[in-house]
């Protein structure tokens, strides 16, 4: 068997794969890989199924030692990677002998690495799924100094390629696509046009439940109760304060305030990737199969025709 | 149900928000999706009055999962078919004065009220293992607490507006606590994990508590948050709005 020994975890590492979905019957949200594209990036480099489980680095800081030869990968936010002191590249299959410490820094942008061992982490699945979700404490344990990971046998694919680009990770500003609503109608246009026009800042309540931001109050356009409803990761949704929290892996399976618009699943991960002093815009796109972008998108200049493709616009950097 | 008429709202790009009139129409339209479910649906996540449809762009579109929804036959689901679970209550809980207090019934008579009529778990969300039971007692619906607990031990069954609940694992709530049960509604080592799934009928049954010490209950905190406390209370959750927490 090859193990992984844990020698520092850094201020939050967990276990992560691609969720569980399918379980709100029972209260269980998906959870899963808060920024999914650079898990399945790290996964497909080292030749595994994407939905492997791999370690999600939080803002660096972790380190392990291998037992046995393995191939590994980092991906996600651009963090300085030293195996036995000597640098090495992100995004890129990393051979490494029996006895190598890894390490991750501090990245220089974003907030989440994504370390891949090929073979994937085999530690017990919790409803299909080896991710940790830490709304509901599902799934493994936050990993601490001295943990073996289990890592399992290696797959039948090879890695194909030596290296590969990550996505573009923003520094100080990051335009995320929206789609208005379900209930932006309980919004006033001005709060509308606040939300599309105006930016947000990510304030230091950032986990991978959500993201509160500061910026312009956005307030309702009628007092009212809001049943519960189904909640997703990436929906904006707004508190009794104005102040919306932008819903990550880890999101409430139902919440009871009223969202305002939800971000383009394609831009989720992006938003995994903001890290507190950030700046946020949102700019809106046309409803998948509506016939026109929702009616308050007419008052803000961002107004675009239709979807875009391809990553977020990112600000001065990446 | 019509379902030509229902609300059909965007939840992003990959999400659909169906409002119905009413939680038996949503938990119709649930079992006919449920039983046959669209090509591309991954998730269906039924509420009080909304099912929330997540679907994988790469196998269907908004178009055709709205489709979906207006062509399904929705019948309303029997709710006496489902699986019964007896619920021993000690009904000694912090809230009991103040339910009486709301609804105009002696203590006993609350307990009479919630032990008296066969409830049925209509869907998750709060928590793992979590249901949101109804169909009881018209007479016990009552507000939720006007300030939230940070702590619900658990097993605590509990009442906000027309639902009744039971804490799987102790963790913030702003229900108005009744009482409490040993009996282990959430164990992930059991299959399935869940002792109240949607359809599942619920009984309460009063249980002796001659040694009724127990509010003040032992377990550990339920723990694993990146964050600290939790503030705000969300409406209609059994708990606060666990949103974004401390820093990471």
């Amino acid at each position: 068997m090859t193990d992984l020994d844990v020698l520092a975890p850094g201020p939050l590492a967990t276990v992560q794969d691609l969720g569980r979905p399918g379980n709100a019957g029972i209260g269980v949200g998906a959870s899963g890989a808060a920024d999914r594209g650079s898990l399945r990036l790290a996964n497909r480099l080292v030749g595994n199924e994407e939905d492997a489980a791999c370690v999600e680095v939080t803002f660096g800081g972790f380190a392990a030692r291998t037992r046995t030869p393995v191939t590994i990968a980092v991906t996600g936010a651009p963090c300085p990677v030293t195996v036995d002191g000597r640098g090495a590249a992100p995004n890129s299959v990393l051979r490494l002998p029996a006895g190598a410490e890894i390490r991750l820094a501090a990245p220089v942008r974003g907030l989440r690495s994504y370390l891949a061992v090929r073979g994937g982490l085999v530690v017990p699945a919790v409803l299909g799924s080896r991710s940790t979700d830490l709304l509901s404490g599902l799934g493994p344990q936050l990993l601490r100094a001295g943990d073996v990971l289990p890592v399992g046998p290696p797959p039948a694919h090879f890695p194909v390629v030596d290296g590969a680009p990550g996505r573009p990770i923003a520094a100080d500003e990051v335009t995320l696509r929206v789609v208005t609503g379900p209930r932006d109608d309980w919004f006033s246009s001005r709060a509308l046009h606040a939300l599309l026009t105006e930016p947000y800042t990510v304030t230091s309540e950032c986990d991978r439940v959500g993201v509160r931001l500061d910026g312009p109050e956005l307030g309702r356009a009628s007092v009212g109760e809001l049943p519960s409803e189904g909640m997703v990761a990436g929906a904006l949704q707004v508190p009794p304060s104005g102040k919306p929290t932008l819903f990550l892996a880890d999101h409430p399976v139902t919440g009871g305030y009223p969202v305002i618009a939800v971000l383009v699943a394609s831009d989720v991960d992006a938003a995994a990737q903001l890290r507190p002093g950030m700046r946020v815009r949102f700019a809106p796109v046309r409803a998948p199969g509506r016939p026109a972008p929702a009616a308050p998108a007419r008052t803000g200049p961002h107004r675009s025709g239709a979807p875009s493709s391809g990553t977020p616009s990112s600000g001065r950097s990446s | 149900m019509d379902t030509t008429t229902l609300r059909v709202l965007p939840c992003g790009d990959t999400g659909l928000l169906v409002e119905s009139a009413g939680l038996d129409d949503v938990l119709a339209l649930h079992a006919a999706l449920d039983a046959d479910r669209p090509a591309g649906v991954v998730d269906l996540v039924p509420a009080a009055r909304t099912l929330l449809l997540r679907f994988d762009p790469a196998r269907t579109g908004a178009v055709a999962v709205e489709r979906a929804v207006r062509e399904a036959n929705p019948v309303a689901v029997a709710r006496s078919e489902g699986e019964l679970v007896e619920i021993p209550v000690v009904y000694d809980g912090p809230d009991l004065a103040d339910v009486a207090h709301h609804t105009g019934l002696s203590e006993r008579d609350v307990i009479a009220e919630h032990t008296g009529c066969e409830w049925t778990v209509a869907f998750g969300g709060f928590a793992p293992g979590f249901g949101y039971l109804t169909g009881g007692s018209p007479r016990l619906e009552v507000p939720r607490r006007g300030e939230s607990r940070t702590r619900v031990p658990t097993g605590s069954v509990a009442l906000a507006g027309t639902f009744s609940g039971v804490y799987p694992r102790a963790s913030p709530g702003g229900w108005q606590l009744i009482g409490r049960t040993d009996l282990v509604t959430w164990d992930v080592d059991r299959d399935p994990p869940a002792l109240l799934r949607p359809g599942v009928r619920v009984r309460f049954v009063e249980a002796a508590g001659p040694e009724a010490t127990g509010f003040e209950a032992t377990e550990p905190e339920a723990t694993g948050f990146e964050g600290t406390e939790p503030e705000a209370a969300e409406r209609g959750e059994p708990g606060p709005d666990r949103t974004a927490g401390g820093g990471s």
